[in-house]
């Protein structure tokens, strides 16, 4: 077992010198943003994540949470006083805009506050998560009266949100959902149905809980295009404030799951006991689904930003560990003594592997996040488009890339720890357990690869692909100017070549074999995401040769940098490159053999 | 009620120190933390504030450098921060130190002062009391619980066997012990308003502080090695030795 320890310094110098934070500074509403302002604001929340909520990350996981006699959950020990400390100390709030009650920190600052609450412990941050989704959803969608009535005390956190859709037989395929929703006179519904795998559907952490309900009325329209989205309070909610009678929601069971114990996975009921839940329409009838795309991006993120944090934690629980683990002799040491495993190269490289993905998903999820403010806020309506279309674009990978990768980092996080890793008490183990639900849900990875291919890459006729890898470009050609990044730069060349190329061959076959596009996504995506990695790495590096050369900042760390750069550069960029062959590959392969034949 | 906390920014102990090798002092980085041990006397300080009306003021010596460890004190809710920087401190002895904090806090005016026991750096202990001479007002020393009301103060004091009850009248210091309240955790809004709270900056000479008392510290030594502990084999007779062990080190 190892305890959390907020990476500040990384932190902010990916803040600055990757996602470019001083230029979020500069967008209307952030002016107040010094950067001594947000040092503090950092290290006051890692502190508190760290010294709150990251000690419940073991218990949370053996106890998980449970259904009572009552049908009402309960969250393991001591989660309730965390959470009541987390609401107080105003941390749910702070990314949300000032004129809803929040704090109005920009996304990239929020994305820093996700991250070390996913790295503290992974499971109890999705209940926030879940609720500024909901939160997100009133804001842009809701009635002046909703907005009114909800938002306060979701802001606050006081009340929770969920976000319900799926059903046992409408998972990724949304558009086959049978909630039914029925208005009546008063213009209220009654929603009946049953809702699966529904995140932190129920608990006692807040005295209220507001679910978002997709669900169909009469008479229409069939697939995605007749989903309306409803509000479904746990408590219906008096015009005053006040609380009034309990809804007709039952939590019929809790999922047993391979992880993230600690958050309730919910089978809910709507409208058991008489004539349905009541609900409130989102919005207009039949466009829920248009509602749930304008979530999408910010959820997908934030589900990103889970293989970020667990790569995080992995990394420091294995270097600590393998500075302490003795066993074996480095080549050249005299044979009476034996070494920490850290002396040996190959334990050695797994912890620069972890080290350099860090670094890499750090980036990538900043700039995303960077891009998602400047959507919202830059000053004219041709950068918000341009910005946009870069969220757009970069969502994908930032969900499936950076999930994969944390999944193969919790992997690898066990393999350092040789045989105990597999025991539980190390810990190792747990954190594989909860990352490897992130590439299934909010979208499976395969459906990520599929969006990027055949969505994300034609926008604007290939144009905004092409203006993402000329700043790839860009970068390359600043680091071909630095002798010590020669060979990083040779590198990241060629992964630019290998993802024009791949690039051009799927906006081809969109055309004509769809199905051969299909078949290079989940390649594809893995190639641009590890080359737009070590294109942020690089920018990195050359932030640290500048400072270096101005012989500003902490230098052992600054190396540190440029080594992490080089290091990727040798070892992860190469390995991707091959991957544009695959890409190249047709679906005639995965189909040879017939279906029948695959059981044999 | 007029409530002085007497805090300092050290470096941060999670990171490495160095010393200067010639004067054999710390290096301080610009970038400071609040001393974790001071953070309970802050939080004493706005609980005897909020419970009775008054005020907190921060009193603080040392290079104030980019005031992270001053503003985290202000976050947590004092309302204003004085702050002594003077080139020609470093390195002062406990009672230089002592003289700039009672003149600091002489010229704010206190109903009562609230300090740690002792600097998680300097680890002298004694700044406390001396600031009590100074001040001309009682010492009371190593509190586990306070109450300060109607112009008197009572603290538990902590002993080897337990604890004494020890009472006097105000204005008087108080040390606290880590652990006498918990301290709480600055709050979003908290931290946004620390940066507009007033510090003021002061250096010796406004205080009129003699600085030409100064301590030298001649040599540093590597703390030794821990030594290998007892073992002692189980004849039948080992819990005798367990005891008397236990009775040596005078844990029973």
């Amino acid at each position: 077992m190892s305890e959390y320890r907020p990476p500040l310094e990384d932190i902010e110098f990916t803040l600055h010198h990757v996602a470019d934070l001083p230029a979020v500074a500069k967008l209307d509403g952030f002016q107040h943003l010094d950067p001594d302002t947000v040092s503090g604001i950092l290290s006051e929340a890692g502190r508190f994540f760290s010294e709150v909520i990251a000690p419940l990350n073991r218990i949370g996981d053996q106890q998980g949470s449970v259904l009572d006699e009552n049908g009402q959950v309960r969250t393991p020990d001591g989660f309730k006083e965390a959470y009541r400390k987390f609401v107080e100390a105003g941390w749910a709030g702070a990314h949300i805009p000032e004129e809803y009650g929040g704090g109005g920190l920009p996304y990239t600052v929020g994305i820093v506050l996700q991250e070390m609450f996913k790295s503290a412990n992974m499971a109890f941050s999705l209940c926030p998560l879940l609720t500024q989704a909901a939160i997100e959803a009133l804001i842009q969608h809701g009635s002046e009266e909703q907005r009114e009535l909800y938002l306060e005390k979701l802001v606050t956190g006081e009340w929770a949100g969920t976000m319900c859709l799926t059903e046992p037989h409408a998972g990724s395929d949304v558009g086959a959902l049978s909630t039914k929703a029925v208005r009546q006179d008063d213009g209220t519904y009654r929603i009946t149905g049953t809702k699966i795998f529904i995140t932190w559907g129920d608990q006692d952490l807040t005295e209220n809980i507001i679910h978002l309900v997709l669900a169909r009325t009469p008479g229409a329209a069939p697939g995605t295009k007749g989903i309306s989205m409803f509000v479904v309070p746990k408590y219906l909610v008096n015009p005053d404030g006040t609380l009034g009678e309990r809804n007709d929601i039952k939590i019929v069971s809790l999922e047993h799951k391979l992880g993230i114990h600690a958050s309730p996975t919910c089978v809910v009921s709507f409208g058991d006991s008489g004539e349905g839940a009541v609900g409130y329409l989102i919005g207009e009838e039949q466009s829920g689904m248009r509602y749930m795309f304008t979530m999408m991006n910010s959820a997908r993120i934030g589900v990103g930003v889970e293989g970020l944090a667990i790569t995080e934690r992995v990394y420091q629980q294995s270097v600590a560990y393998a500075l302490e683990r003795v066993q074996g002799r480095e080549v050249g040491a005299p044979p009476t003594q034996s070494t920490p495993i850290v002396r040996h190269p190959d334990v050695r490289r797994m912890l620069m592997t972890m080290r350099a993905y860090r670094e890499a998903l750090r980036g990538l999820l900043y700039l995303t996040a960077r891009y998602l403010d400047e959507e919202r806020h830059a000053d004219t309506p041709e950068e918000r488009k341009q910005a946009g279309e870069m969220v757009a674009l970069l969502t994908p990978i930032t969900k499936a890339w950076s999930t994969d990768v944390g999944v193969e980092m919790a992997s690898l996080g066990i393999q350092v720890h040789g045989g105990v890793g597999y025991i539980e008490e190390t810990g190792a183990a747990q954190h594989y357990r909860d990352v490897r639900i992130a590439p299934i849900y909010e979208g499976t990875n395969g459906i990520q690869a599929i969006d990027l291919v055949m969505r994300k890459l034609p926008m604007g006729g290939g144009e905004v692909v092409e203006r993402l890898i000329a700043q790839i470009d860009e970068t390359a050609a600043e680091l071909r100017q630095s002798p010590a990044l020669e060979d990083f730069a040779a590198c990241l060349d060629d992964g630019v070549e290998a993802v024009s190329e791949a690039v051009d061959i799927l906006l081809s076959r969109l055309q004509g074999s769809p199905n051969d596009a299909l078949a290079g996504a989940t390649p594809f995506l893995r190639l641009f995401g590890t080359v737009i990695g070590g294109w942020l790495l690089g920018k990195a590096a050359l932030a640290a040769q500048r400072q270096l050369a101005a012989g500003s900042g902490d230098s052992p760390f600054l190396e540190a940098k440029i080594a992490t750069a080089r290091f990727y550069g040798e070892q992860i960029l190469p390995s991707a490159l091959g991957l544009v062959d695959s890409v190249k590959a047709t679906s005639e392969v995965l189909f040879a053999i017939p279906d029948a034949d695959l059981a044999r | 009620m007029q409530v002085v906390v007497c805090v300092k920014q050290i470096p941060d102990p999670s990171g490495t120190y160095t010393l200067d090798p010639e004067t054999h002092f710390l290096v301080r980085p610009d970038e400071q933390v609040l001393d974790d041990t001071d953070r309970y006397g802050v939080e004493m300080g706005l609980q005897i504030a909020q419970a009775h009306g008054g005020s907190v003021t921060l009193v603080s010596m040392g290079p104030k450098g980019s005031m992270q460890g001053i503003r985290q004190a202000l976050a947590m809710g004092a309302d204003r921060a004085v702050v002594v920087d003077d080139a020609d401190l470093k390195g002062s002895d406990a009672l230089t130190t002592a003289q700039v904090l009672a003149a600091a806090i002489q010229r704010t005016g206190f109903d009562l002062v609230i300090t740690g026991t002792e600097s998680t750096d300097g680890y002298s202990g004694v700044v406390p009391q001396m600031l009590a001479e100074l001040l001309d007002v009682p010492a009371l020393t190593y509190a586990t619980e306070v109450e300060a009301r109607d112009g008197k103060v009572t603290i538990n004091r902590q002993t080897s066997a337990g604890y004494d009850v020890v009472e006097a009248s105000l204005p008087a210091v108080v040390s606290v012990t880590a652990g006498v309240v918990e301290p709480r955790y600055p709050t979003f809004k908290g931290i946004m308003d620390a940066k507009k709270k007033e510090v003021e900056e002061l250096t010796a000479s406004d205080l009129g502080v003699d600085t030409s008392l100064r301590q030298r510290v001649t040599a540093v030594e590597p703390a030794p090695e821990r030594e290998a502990g007892v073992k002692i084999e189980d004849d039948g007779e080992a819990h005798l030795k367990v005891v008397e062990l236990l009775q040596q080190k005078k844990v029973i």
